[in-house]
């Protein structure tokens, strides 16, 4: 194996996320996959629409012949009556869980406690590209309730076909189906006994309509909420396996740095496994302390190049552009009108630069990993945004075909867009591999620091003109390395350059949550304040003038009225706004800030944030999500910065590295819009893009500062 | 390599390990208690959170040999039988998580703070809880689970009863 596939798997920024489309292959073919699940009804659906299909990786070929290609997701229900529902999305915290099973209840007309999902395993769910982008309730949720609600139209034909009567007569509800006229009714189960029925599903089965939603649309619970709250959910990290040993691998001492030399030997006469395999070196043990001191006593001499570091990280990233090398043809350049001339004819022309830093996600529970082997067969129960993806990491790492290996992804402590790849994965396979036993890796939270990959830092410089009645006529943007999520303006400005420059990285890099929209959002709404105050006008009213879209203008206008927008200000206080349009959602976010003047200490104090995401799904857990949002988006905003030098991380511990506490809690207030005429989509990256430029108004609002680095105060604000 | 006596959730354990070793690993790879979290390593996080003698402590840099006279409780000890403490339904009913990676060791400090002041106001909360992270930031439900599991078990805990 080599330093390659441990250290360095290819990521890309977010914007090409959605590349990894493993080939497709199931272990099974269709009739013997169905028949694991024993007797009863099988519901499965197939795609159609070219955009899901890609996502859920149908639209590749597929070597085999053995299930439809489109085929996202199933459904079982068995003779007593259970309902197991399949899926490749994976649960992390963002409560999918729930709020899939709550669509299948809708839909199929069984207690929620009668459905079980099972989510993320390579080989019983079927392919998904992975959980990201705020894609499960737009399109995941929709196909659930659609084979739900297929399944119920099949258990109503198998009683009509009893009873002899038409379909149209007949009911679904509480677990049965009813015939009003007949004053007889059957039970589900009674229906399924004896059957063996596997059905797709049908083209166009009508859906219920928001409005009428009984359990899809109320605050359900989340349903295993009991096994967190009495410490019983087993995470990746708490898996064990009879003989398993505790793997621990030897870090570079640099990004990029290559093994000169190793010696081993002190590792192996502590009983320890010892795998020195190209630059991969690592070793396994019976304990975890027996582990970390044998890694500890390999003595390793390694290379590196000298490295940028966080000092000239802006100034790095402005020159080493990759413009016009994109491998993927990036094309995210978007040209209307004449943007120079505007510029120069405009009343008030403004330049500013934005900068955004490298961040960590800091998920809570750090990357882990369980491998075994049985033969050349390879199970890994692993922490994943993308079980697929890292089953193709492993089939690629061992070059072994993707059918010998199943990712297992049981519920695991958060992701926030950083568990995008199998790291801990690959180690434990190794070593598992050498020791032929079960191999756990668990990172310390160093090691995750230092080794897992970062929301890409960036430069924005934003170039506009303004009329003194307040229209914008231009409007250049340039975004280097940041990502392009997020970078078209939802204002309308009749002449746009928007530019996003590709950079060679100087740290590894990949997705976060919300992407770069939450550096594009902070460059854009923070010079909106900036035009607004250059033509004298109110900040909310210049932002409607230039807006069209409805659905933003409400949130804005929600969120205006819960905050109170236009009383009048103490010293220090500050009120500001932010809001825009990202993963098909509409976020406006209203901040009020403290600024002491003396202290340069910045407290905010009240968020308020209006949100539309179409019809709504769980009402308290999108609060849940929204308020998360906000808390996370707060560390981002603030305080939260990596700082490196020549390949090496210099504050990566949770002591030196500040993430949002209790202290830092802001009044959250949320105002939900639900738009039930509006399909539903998701709610865990957009409400988070509006906080950053909220607070950033707000400073400037309390003390004429304005601030356009993130983080905004990591040491205070300095009022000189 | 030591035999060590440990007092965990009202059982009696003796487990062979060096007494360097931390309480966390001991919980967790010795004793397959799993219920407490490595978040951090140096106490930072409050992942790992238990009660020794009723006082929460960070397992994680608590050495194993320092608590074996002690009376340790974990979450997993914390309900009675089917029944649930009232911090940990008040955390259900409050809806107080979303990963849930946090959530045992936010439970076990709570129950910690609430035995010391049964009825915390909100800077109280956020002073006491302020070693606790979580990431998902779900902070405010945790005070208004704090503040229900406060009401629910008030006159009981005033009184000093406890488990």
């Amino acid at each position: 194996m080599s330093a390659k596939t441990i250290v360095d798997i290819p990521l890309e920024p977010e914007r090409y996320e959605l590349r990894a489309a493993s080939p497709y292959r199931f272990d099974l073919d269709r009739r013997d996959f169905f028949k694991f699940l024993g007797a009863g009804i099988v519901i499965f659906s197939v795609l159609r629409t070219p955009v899901v299909a890609q996502e859920s990786g149908g639209g590749r070929q597929r070597r085999g012949e053995s299930l439809p290609k489109e085929i996202d997701a199933w459904l079982h229900i068995s003779e007593n009556g259970k309902v197991t529902v399949y899926t490749g999305k994976v649960e992390m915290g963002q409560n999918i869980r729930t709020s899939l099973s709550q669509a299948v209840a809708e839909e199929l007309h069984v207690p929620i406690e009668k459905i079980e999902m099972v989510m993320g395993d390579t080989q019983l769910t079927p392919f998904d590209m992975g959980t990201f982008g705020s894609r499960t309730t737009p399109t995941m949720n929709l196909q659930l309730r659609k084979v739900a609600a297929a399944a119920r139209d099949t258990l109503i034909g198998l009683a009509a076909a009893q009873w002899k009567t038409d379909t149209q007569q007949l009911i679904a509800a509480e677990g049965k189906v009813t015939d009003p006229r007949g004053n007889r009714s059957v039970e589900y189960v009674a229906l399924i006994k004896g059957q063996q029925l596997t059905q797709a599903l049908p083209a166009e089965d009508p859906l219920i309509p928001a409005g009428d939603w009984k359990v899809a649309g109320q605050s359900t619970p989340k349903v295993d909420g009991r096994d967190f709250v009495t410490g019983t959910h087993r995470y990746p990290v708490d898996q064990k396996l009879p003989d398993m040993l505790y793997g621990k691998v030897l870090r570079p001492a640099a990004f990029d740095a290559t093994l000169v030399s190793v010696d081993t030997q002190k590792a192996e006469q502590m009983g320890a496994t010892v795998v020195h395999d190209g630059n991969f070196v690592g070793v396994a043990a019976p304990s975890s302390r027996l582990a970390t001191a044998a890694v500890e006593a390999i003595h390793a001499e390694w290379k590196s190049e000298p490295q940028p570091s966080s000092k000239e990280l802006f100034d790095y990233l402005r020159k080493n552009t990759t413009d016009g090398q994109d491998p993927t043809g990036d094309g995210d350049r978007y040209d209307v009108g004449a943007v120079d001339q505007a510029l120069s004819s405009a009343d008030h022309k403004l330049q500013a630069t934005f900068t955004v830093s490298y961040i960590a996600h800091v998920p809570l529970e750090p990357r882990a990993a369980l491998a075994k082997w049985d033969g050349d067969q390879l199970t890994v129960w692993t922490g994943t945004q993308r079980p697929f993806g890292v089953r193709g990491q492993l089939a690629e790492a061992f070059r072994i075909p993707e059918d010998h290996v199943r990712v297992l992804m049981p519920d695991c402590g958060s992701g926030y867009g950083g568990k995008h790849t199998g790291e801990t994965a690959i180690e434990a396979a190794r070593l598992a591999r050498a020791a032929k036993r079960p191999v756990k890796v668990a990172w310390t939270r160093e090691e995750e620091f230092s080794w897992a990959y970062f929301r890409p830092a960036g430069v924005i410089d934003v170039t506009s003109g303004v009329r003194n009645d307040g229209t914008i006529t231009a409007w250049e943007m340039h975004n280097y390395n940041s990502g392009s999520a997020g970078i078209r303006t939802y204002y309308e400005i009749a002449n746009q350059r928007i530019v996003f420059h590709p950079v060679k990285s100087p740290l590894r890099q990949g997705s976060y949550r919300a992407l770069a929209a939450t550096a594009n959002h902070f460059a854009r709404e923070s010079h909106m304040d900036e035009l607004a105050h250059a033509v004298k006008m109110d900040s909310l009213e210049f932002r409607v003038k230039n807006l069209k879209d409805e659905r933003l203008r409400a949130v804005f206008q929600a969120a205006a009225k819960q905050f109170g927008w236009g009383k009048s200000k103490s010293p220090g206080q500050g009120f500001g706004m932010g809001g825009g349009y990202e993963k098909l959602g509409n976020i406006a976010t209203f901040a009020e800030v403290n600024v002491d003047r003396k202290s340069g200490e910045v407290k905010v104090v009240r968020v308020v944030s209006a949100f539309e995401c179409g019809a709504i799904v769980n009402p308290d857990n999108l609060r849940n999500q929204i308020e998360g949002s906000n808390v996370q988006g707060l560390g981002g905003a603030l305080f939260e910065a990596i700082q490196f030098e020549n390949g090496q991380i210099l504050n990566g511990r949770l002591s030196q590295y500040r993430v949002p506490r209790f202290s830092d809690l802001p009044k959250l207030e949320t105002v939900l819009l639900d738009r039930k005429d509006i399909p539903s989509v998701g709610a865990g990256e957009c409400p988070m893009v509006g906080l950053a430029p909220a607070i950033a108004n707000a400073i400037f609002d309390a003390v004429g500062v304005r601030l356009r680095g993130l983080p905004m105060v990591p040491d205070g604000l300095k009022m000189s | 390599m030591a035999t060590i006596q440990l007092a965990i959730n009202g059982k009696s354990y003796q487990v062979d390990a060096d007494p360097q070793t931390s309480l966390l690993t001991v919980l967790r790879e010795h004793l397959d208690l799993t219920g407490s979290k490595y978040g951090c390593g140096e106490g930072q996080c409050g992942a790992c959170t238990v009660l020794i003698d009723g006082k929460a402590q960070r397992s994680c840099v608590t050495r194993v040999s320092a608590v074996s006279d002690k009376k340790i409780t974990t979450i997993e000890g914390l309900a009675a039988g089917e029944q649930l403490h009232p911090v940990q339904q008040a955390f259900l009913d409050a809806g107080a998580m979303q990963c849930g990676y946090c959530t045992s060791g936010m439970i076990m400090s709570a129950v910690a703070l609430l035995k010391k002041n049964p009825a915390p106001n909100e800077n109280e909360i956020v002073d006491f809880m302020d070693g606790n992270v979580c990431r998902c930031g779900t902070y405010s439900r945790i005070v208004t689970a704090i503040q229900k599991a406060a009401r629910m078990q008030g006159p009981t805990m005033a009184k000093g009863a406890s488990r």
